[in-house]
């Protein structure tokens, strides 16, 4: 055990001279590493994937979640299951695909079949095996000890006594229901994933994903980008409130200039897109009174889900989650989420939309990944450059969109975790 | 489109390469024609997808291409502030077919990005279709099929590949 360790907190916190830092060792230290993935990712709710990337008996997917290979299908009966991707004989990955549709699935070493519900089915040489062999339970791919679901976001756990998804959750299924309000028919992942990396440290990508203040000086030439579209922008301030929801979650909810395929339309999208906006506007009053249509259409949400899952409802919606490596090396997963039954324009709007400022090709995400990275090498310093402050907004009573109460938020729930032992 | 020669589609090429490792992004833009797109898709989609439909990481029509090449050299494009050095490697240049308007070219490219004391390779083949304007080549689409498993560990692209 180090020093850091000894300290039993990595936060510097003074409430009433508004203080709250962030010890910099929490960013580079290998044994943070290690801790944050028996008491964080061992032990909370992760996300899985979305049940509609799995439509029909047979879908499969195969997915890195918290350092486990899962195989994530829908088998015969239509029943989702989220499986540890190993064969139970000797342990190989059964699954060598990332995505696809199977009747079934055979480990290649021995050749053994599992049903899609991971039950095996046959294999080579029974005759061999005691009578019962089939039957017992430890022949069958092992699922994995949690697996739950809040509006067709799928979740696992690896703590079998962890409380539930949606005690979890809390507050949080406030927000996802908006996510899911936006459509009659229910939301689907929209074909093609954004796969990247950082060498950063993971909490570095929590605290930028809500984080309203880096905006307008990280992000300069994506507003030069917008005012230059000619009609990209309505004259919309950015403004909103930051909110804490409990457990490590938080949220931004906030106005912002730019166009939502639902539904704040621009001028950009022209006479087309607009009778389009008020159609799907006119769809949401209908369905949940003005009040509320509002709040779905007008306002942006940067939600974050302890530990690593951010949906953002921005100019686009996307699902994002990240882990860590290393300290200083995170891989990213990003997916676009849209309404099932949205017409081809609405579609393809919003993917315009979306690559306008997201994922790594994006005219804004780049910029996010370069600081972050200067972020890490800034740590270098951090034997003797120590701290990071994180106390805008502290004396506020409701803090706005671009303080950073919404990292305290993160930052006392994953300190609470961390040092858990110890305390 | 019947008389231009592979040699005459791989000089094509090369000078765009060279255009992109010098940095000179306003007259590389000057390659494309008016109704040009550039597109690099996701990695997990078939390779004639429509970003209409599918999420890309680069889907740009030639006005954002041309908002691209606006960010890319300002100083608060961050990513590429100070600019990296990069060095696109253009080979297996093939005219897959041609009409008298029209012709679609496959070349494999490796391009390396380095800045900071890293350095990435992207590595892929760039599908074009070129057309002829006023006897000389242009680009109608650019479509970079990326080889690898999405973009790790680059990241990134915030140069055009």
């Amino acid at each position: 055990m180090n020093a850091f360790q000894r300290m039993n907190t990595a936060l510097m916190v003074d409430e009433a001279r508004q203080i709250f830092k962030v010890s910099r060792q929490a960013f580079v230290d290998p044994d943070i590493l290690e801790a944050e993935r028996m008491r964080i990712f061992d032990k909370c709710w992760l996300y899985l994937g979305h049940a509609s990337e799995l439509p029909k008996p047979g879908d499969f997917v195969t997915r890195q979640v918290g350092g486990r290979n899962i195989l994530f299908a829908r088998d015969a009966k239509g029943i989702l299951r989220a499986m540890f991707n190993t064969c139970p004989h000797r342990g190989a990955q059964v699954c060598r695909e990332k995505h696809g549709n199977a009747k079934s699935f055979q480990c290649f070493y021995h050749g053994w079949v599992f049903g899609l519900d991971g039950a095996l089915r046959s294999q080579p040489g029974e005759a061999s095996y005691a009578p019962d062999f089939k039957e017992r339970s430890t022949s069958n791919m092992q699922h994995v000890p949690r697996f739950e679901t809040y509006r067709d976001f799928c979740f696992v756990c690896f703590d079998r006594n962890a409380e539930t998804l949606d005690a979890y959750l809390g507050a949080v299924k406030e927000y996802l229901d908006i996510v899911g309000d936006q459509a009659e028919a229910g939301m689907t992942i929209v074909g093609g994933t954004q796969e990247y990396s950082m060498r950063a440290n993971w909490k570095l990508l929590t605290e930028n994903s809500i984080d309203g203040y880096h905006a307008l000086t990280t992000h300069a030439t994506y507003f030069d980008y917008l005012k230059a579209t000619n009609g990209g922008l309505v004259p919309v301030p950015l403004e909103g409130a930051a909110l804490d929801l409990g457990n490590g979650h938080a949220v931004l909810e906030y106005k912002a200039p730019w166009g939502r395929p639902v539904a704040q339309w621009v001028p950009m999208w022209g006479d087309e897109g607009k009778r389009e906006i008020d159609r799907l506007y006119q769809g949401l009053v209908a369905r949940f009174g003005e009040e509320r249509a509002r709040r779905i259409a007008l306002f942006n949400r940067n939600l974050f889900v302890f530990p690593n899952l951010v949906v953002n409802d921005i100019m686009a919606v996307t699902i994002r989650t990240y882990y860590p490596h290393a300290p200083d090396f995170m891989t990213v997963s990003a997916w676009a989420l849209a309404p099932k039954e949205e017409t081809d324009w609405a579609r393809k709007y919003r993917l315009f939309n979306f690559l306008e400022f997201l994922g790594p090709g994006g005219f804004a995400t780049p910029d996010d990944v370069e600081a972050l990275e200067q972020c890490q090498r800034g740590f270098r310093n951090a034997t003797e450059a120590q701290w990071n402050d994180i106390s805008k907004g502290m004396g506020k009573d409701i803090p706005a969109y671009d303080d950073e109460l919404q990292m305290r938020a993160f930052w006392s729930n994953w300190n609470k975790h961390v040092f858990a032992a110890s305390a | 489109m019947q008389d231009i020669t592979r040699a005459d589609v791989e000089d094509f090429l090369f000078a765009e390469a060279e255009l992109l490792d010098e940095w000179r992004l306003p007259e590389w833009l000057e390659l494309f024609t008016e109704d040009a797109i550039y597109y690099v898709p996701s990695t997990d989609v078939p390779a004639d997808s429509s970003p209409d439909k599918n999420l890309f990481y680069v889907a740009d029509d030639r006005f954002r291409l041309s908002e691209r090449v606006k960010r890319l050299m300002k100083r608060t494009a961050h990513a590429e502030f100070p600019h990296s050095r990069t060095r696109h490697l253009v080979s297996n240049v093939r005219i897959r077919s041609r009409s008298d308007s029209e012709m679609e070219v496959g070349a494999a490219f490796i391009t390396y990005r380095t800045k900071d004391g890293i350095t990435d390779t992207y590595f892929g083949s760039n599908r074009y279709r070129l057309v002829a304007e006023n006897g000389r080549l242009r680009i109608r689409e650019k479509r970079c099929l990326l080889d690898s498993e999405g973009l790790r560990t680059q990241g990134r692209v915030s140069i055009i590949l």
